[in-house]
């Protein structure tokens, strides 16, 4: 038998037949349309020529490799599907990250897409790399690499920079390379099984990732590893050699030893992939939740109509958290009191969870309570999920006087020594030190989620045109310049366009400071999905914070 | 002496039927069982089961068993040693109540020649006939050489002109020396459109004698039976009145004391009518004059048995409706009905009131190769003979079953064709119309049952699925391929593809739209673009049967990864797949090394090299070039010392 939660469902004041809602939703079914474009790009890789090009050589695309290794009919997480939107580079970023079940174990999954520009490791390669291994790390989950890739972007010179090698961006250096592979002797060494297939080519530092795996997977006359490759080492020594007398697979499983199973075609590297992971016997350590799962008593489709694209309306966070929690039951914590910081308890597909979600500006009061709720969640080993809404810590002298630099600075001590995993869902207003209070990426979050709709920035655009200007204002003044307010009003214009715009979903996510965009609607089940995951190691509450400034 | 324990010599349905009417009567039940029928349901309904460590013909072990268990009375069933009149005289002499008529009865009516003459004595027509096999000038051709001693049409030769006589004469004789040990035979006059006609007799202890009216039994396959009906759908009431007072003169001068069934060859041009032979066993068929007469043949059986009086007059005795029997076998119509075999993976007859299960099997039986494979009777009663038919043909189409090909197709094509609609069922009715051997489908009822088992199998994933179980199926938030499973019908792949919708719903092979309204181990309720159903469906090892209102389609489940051994046998020496054969590299005799090419086969649109596993002599080939080969057929030998006990055993 499993429990119930006693609190009661919560009450809905949505208007699902008001103009408004209407509204919201087309526009934000518009929104989602626009991504599902952007993620057809994603899924057209290289584009048609290239993947016929790979796939008349036997190979199957990166997409297929993943479905045919996932257990039928299971569900895929994919990590930053929309890496470099809005970037020179191609959408997805030419690599694929994703949680997906593996001979019912969860694992991360990664791979090359080989298609773009032959599985180069571009920067957009580089970082959802780093964020998988982060991933399996951090949840302690079997990592499951696909490598088919070139190796080195070597377009980008060394001192990076991007393609446009423009001089604002130089803030990355070869020098700094190679922390993957410390990475996943890290993970092998905390006891997380590291298994690679290698589909194709990997070369020079790539050739490091077999050798740093726990498993490795071969395929017959297609897999090709070497230090140097056959123009490297004719560079290097003057040596001739042919790729598969320098690197095959069958050299590496007769002769070198590197490849621990050599498979025949690509769908035999999946199927020795799977039994790799069968063999594991992966336990978690607490597998079922104790609640009962039962579906949202209001229908998570209203998800579309509740948030307005503009942010201008305001939003009761209780309307979303009563479409993503079991039965809409929500227990809330201090309701009376710090009323912009809605706390409380909740279980999401049966897993317990504290939610904190913002229905306004951070108050003293706001961050006190907010302090207080995740020390109890840490007491009793509850993870956190963050809804986002939020323009910031309030300003004023007035707030200055009631310690809003202190209240706020206890808020996010307990933010960041809080043990327990956080889910941080950006729904509309992610602002300046307001996402620092709400555990954003930046805090040691496990997941960033992004509606549509989320705006993130360290201020709103108009504030932040709006504080240009009276900067500008006030050096004109001072210099004794004559100040041009026809010229300001359009500074400002464009300030707001270019903030505006800086602010978006699409562009955070495009620079993978999330783990993407989501329809509203997948909210329950996307973080279903995260709060299984966290359960592949234990859930322990912080027990110690920094010094709270009372 | 009242039956209080009644021992059946025989099994699986009729056991189980006559079981049936005992516990009714309040009369324990004691089965015997070989040790290939030691789970089959007769074994567990049996009150208590004796052991047969040699077969059903052991008269010997059944009276010690009988013996064993107090058994007061032993009933045949039918088959077996149900005419066998050593056994009736056994059973007698052990003091137990024998189910049946007199042994001299038995043996009378065992002898085709002295029936014959019983027949003729009693006035009941026959059919010219002669059993010297050189005078045939008074029966005319075409005529029938048939054995004295047959049934079932074993050494039975139709011969149309004399100079077939002699070879027909001979190979009869040599099949009635090999069924029935005895070679006798006769000829007889032979009617091209005939039909058969019989009639149900009843007689007791106390002079008794009664009919049940007739059946007809025309629908035969090779003079198998495999439809039989109550009443013929073409005498009339006078043709019925002249057969049933001969069969009672028949009964009478046998002095019958008990059921029997005297059968009759009707003219279907003239009316006529011959008698053929008498039964004295409860038949097969029995159960369509049970559902029109409303009396329980085994029951009078046993009340005869026990002294008793028949429980009804001929004058109260009514009839109502029609009823029609089908015959379901394990045989295979589209591979000339050879015998099947195998384990049922699920036998469910549709729960349809007027309709009449008596079946030997269930769930989990084994079918082998020792018995007749019948695996059950099934009996409609409806007002009239149309609504019988399309009833029986229905809850055949409905009976969810799979692991083992049978007849059901072929008798639902029987029972819907038109001419057997209009009672146009002569003897020569399967020659003459050619019934579906197989489930007629289309393309599309093919692929929405391909669909459904896809939905079933995706269910079952979810439902087993240890993490993430509760996720919507195959969800998504970025693009992957679409979940696939293949399938193969009837030869034929069938490659499903599907993506679930956001409202639960699937998408299927891009175009079908397919709601799921309810799933559970043993069925599935599917709306595919529009329409609704609900399915039975049952998975064996590797296949998926799904029913559909035309019976059950079988699919096998195709991996979804080839199995290792597939890619090991590059180095064996049988076909990995079924193919053909490309080329023969290698003659006999030759030197091969390990590795070396030896056959190059065409499977699945590719090049197979067979390779040599080890170093040999190719000892022998085995094919030849061009050869469609099933899976796993041997391809060459090759020799070597370690090697050649290996082969040996084979």
């Amino acid at each position: 038998m499993k429990r119930k939660l006693l609190a009661p469902s919560l009450e809905t004041h949505v208007d699902i037949q008001s103009e408004q809602f209407h509204k919201n939703r087309s526009d934000m079914l518009e929104q989602l349309e626009e991504l599902e474009e952007l993620l057809d790009e994603a899924e057209a890789g290289g584009g048609p020529e290239t993947t016929e090009r790979h796939r008349s050589k036997g190979k199957l695309p990166i997409r297929e490799r993943i479905a045919n290794v996932l257990d039928p009919d299971s569900p895929f997480l994919e990590i930053s599907p929309l890496a470099a939107a809005d970037s020179d580079y191609t959408v997805g970023g030419g690599f694929v990250v994703g949680i997906g079940v593996i001979a019912d174990t969860e694992c991360v999954i990664l791979g090359n897409d080989p298609t773009v520009q032959a599985g180069a490791m571009t920067p957009y390669v580089v970082k959802k790399w780093m964020r998988a291994l982060e991933i399996a790390r951090d949840n302690h989950m079997p990592y499951v690499s696909f490598v088919e890739s070139a190796g080195a972007d070597l377009n980008i010179p060394t001192g990076g920079g991007g393609k446009s090698n423009s001089r604002k961006a130089q803030v990355s250096h070869f020098a700094e390379s190679g922390r993957f592979f410390y990475e996943m002797i890290e993970l092998s060494k905390m006891g997380i099984p590291t298994i690679c297939v290698v589909f194709g080519t990997a070369t020079a530092g790539g050739a490091y990732q077999p050798g740093v795996s726990d498993y490795n997977i071969f395929i017959r006359e297609q897999s090709k590893v070497a230090l140097g490759g056959p123009p490297l080492v004719k560079m290097a020594t003057g040596e001739e050699s042919s790729d598969e007398e320098i690197g095959g697979a069958q050299l590496h499983a007769e002769k070198s030893g590197l490849a621990d199973y050599l498979a025949e075609d690509e769908m035999d590297a999946l199927r020795l992939c799977r039994e790799v992971i069968s063999h594991l016997d992966w336990k978690k350590p607490d597998p079922e939740p104790s609640y009962l799962s039962e579906e949202p008593v209001h229908h998570p489709e209203e998800l579309l109509g509740i948030i307005d694209r503009d942010l201008r309306q305001p939003v009761d966070i209780r309307e979303v958290i009563s479409r993503i929690v079991d039965a809409s039951r929500f227990e809330e914590f201090k309701p009376l009191y710090g009323p912009a910081m809605v706390c409380g308890w909740s279980t999401i597909d049966g897993y317990p969870i504290g939610i904190l979600g913002n229905n306004g500006v951070i108050f003293p009061e706001e961050a006190e309570k907010a302090a207080h709720f995740i020390q109890l969640c840490n007491r009793q080993n509850t993870p956190l999920l963050f809804l986002h809404n939020v323009p910031g810590f309030i300003v004023g002298s007035d707030f200055e006087k009631a310690g809003i630099i202190k209240k706020g600075s206890q808020l996010i001590n307990a933010i960041s020594n809080s043990t327990v995993p956080h889910i941080a869902v950006i729904v509309g207003k992610s602002m300046g030190a307001g996402n620092y209070g709400m555990s954003g990426r930046a805090y040691g979050n496990r997941f960033t989620f992004l509606w549509p709709t989320a705006k993130i920035a360290v201020m709103g655009p108009k504030q932040i045109a709006g504080v240009m200007s009276i900067v500008r204002k006030g050096r004109a003044e001072r210099k004794g310049e004559e100040f041009d307010e026809e010229e300001d009003a359009a500074i400002v214009q464009k300030v707001e366009e270019i903030q505006e715009r800086g602010s978006l979903a699409l562009v955070a996510t495009g620079a993978v400071s999330d783990d993407g965009i989501i329809d509203p609607r997948d909210t329950r089940t996307v973080i279903s999905i995260c709060l299984s995951t966290f359960r592949n190691k234990p859930i322990e509450g912080s027990q110690k914070y920094g010094v709270f400034r009372l | 002496m009242t039956i209080k324990t009644l021992l059946v010599a025989n099994r699986g349905e009729i056991t189980r039927r006559i079981f049936r009417t005992a516990k009714s009567m309040g009369i324990t039940c004691i089965a015997v069982y070989t040790d290939a029928d030691s789970n089959e349901p007769f074994v567990k309904e049996a009150d208590k089961s004796i052991y047969l460590p040699t077969n059903y013909l052991d008269i010997e072990a059944i009276i010690d068993a009988a013996k064993k268990t107090n058994s007061d009375a032993i009933h045949p069933g039918y088959g077996f040693l149900s005419e066998n009149a050593s056994f009736a005289r056994a059973v007698i002499e052990a003091n137990i109540n024998w189910v049946g008529p007199s042994p001299e009865v038995i043996e009378a009516m065992g002898d085709k020649i002295e029936a014959k003459k019983i027949a003729q004595k009693a006035k009941v027509p026959t059919l010219p006939s002669s059993d010297n096999l050189k005078d045939f000038s008074s029966i005319g051709f075409p005529l029938l050489v048939k054995a004295a001693a047959g049934g079932g049409g074993k050494g039975m030769r139709i011969v149309e002109d004399e100079n077939g006589l002699g070879e027909a004469i001979s190979t009869a004789q040599r099949e009635a020396k090999n069924a029935f040990g005895d070679e006798r035979v006769f000829l007889e006059r032979y009617i091209p459109k005939s039909r058969h006609i019989e009639v149900q007799i009843l007689g007791d202890f106390h002079g008794n004698l009664l009919h049940l009216g007739e059946r007809e039994c025309s629908i035969q396959r090779r003079h198998q039976k495999i439809i039989e009906e109550s009443p013929s759908s073409v005498i009339s009431e006078e043709q019925r009145n002249l057969m049933t007072d001969a069969a009672l003169r028949m009964g009478e001068n046998l002095t019958y004391q008990s059921a029997g069934t005297v059968e009759f060859l009707f003219d279907d041009e003239t009316g006529d009518f011959f008698f053929l032979e008498v039964n004295t066993r409860l038949q097969v068929e029995h159960p369509v004059t049970e559902a029109i007469t409303g009396i329980d043949l085994v029951r009078e059986q046993l009340k005869i048995s026990s002294g008793e009086r028949i429980s009804f007059t001929q004058e109260s005795l009514k009839t109502r409706g029609h009823a029609i029997e089908a015959r379901l076998y394990a045989e295979d119509p589209a591979n000339d009905f050879l015998p099947a075999t195998g384990e049922i993976l699920a036998f469910f007859p549709s729960k349809e009131t007027n309709i009449r299960w008596d079946s030997g099997v269930e769930k989990g039986s084994f079918v082998g190769v020792e018995f007749d494979p019948m695996l059950a009777k099934v009996i409609s009663h409806s007002p009239d003979r149309t609504e019988a038919a399309l009833t029986l043909a229905n809850a055949l189409e409905k009976l969810h079953l799979a692991g083992i090909t049978t007849n059901r197709d072929f008798l639902t094509s029987v029972l819907r064709h038109e001419r057997f609609l209009e009672g146009k069922t002569t003897t020569d009715f399967i020659e003459d119309n050619l019934p579906e051997p197989k489930l007629q489908l289309t393309e599309n009822e093919i692929e929405n049952s391909a669909i459904k088992a896809a939905l079933w199998l995706q269910g079952k994933n979810r439902k087993n699925a240890i993490v993430l179980s509760s996720a919507p199926s195959g969800w998504r938030n970025g693009r992957l391929p679409a979940q696939e499973v293949s399938l193969l019908h009837d030869g034929k792949e069938l490659l499903i593809s599907y993506k679930s919708l956001r409202d639960g719903s699937f998408v299927f092979n891009n175009e079908k739209i397919t709601k799921l309204y309810n799933w559970s181990i043993d069925d599935v309720e599917t709306e595919i673009e529009g329409e609704r159903t609900n399915s039975s469906i049952t998975e064996g090892t590797g296949t998926i049967h799904v029913q559909t209102i035309k019976g059950t389609v079988s699919f096998e489940i195709l991996p979804r990864f080839k199995p290792p051994a597939l890619q090991i046998a590059e180095g064996s020496l049988v076909t990995p797949m079924p193919g053909i054969v490309l080329e023969i590299r290698v003659s006999q005799g030759d030197v091969v090394s390990a590795g070396d090419t030896l056959i190059i086969l065409e499977a699945m649109k590719m090049e197979h090299h067979i390779k040599a596993p080890y170093d040999g002599m190719v000892a022998e080939i085995l094919v030849e070039e061009s050869q469609q080969l099933e899976n796993g057929v041997p391809l060459l030998v090759i020799d070597t010392p370690e090697h050649n006990e290996g082969n040996k055993d084979d």
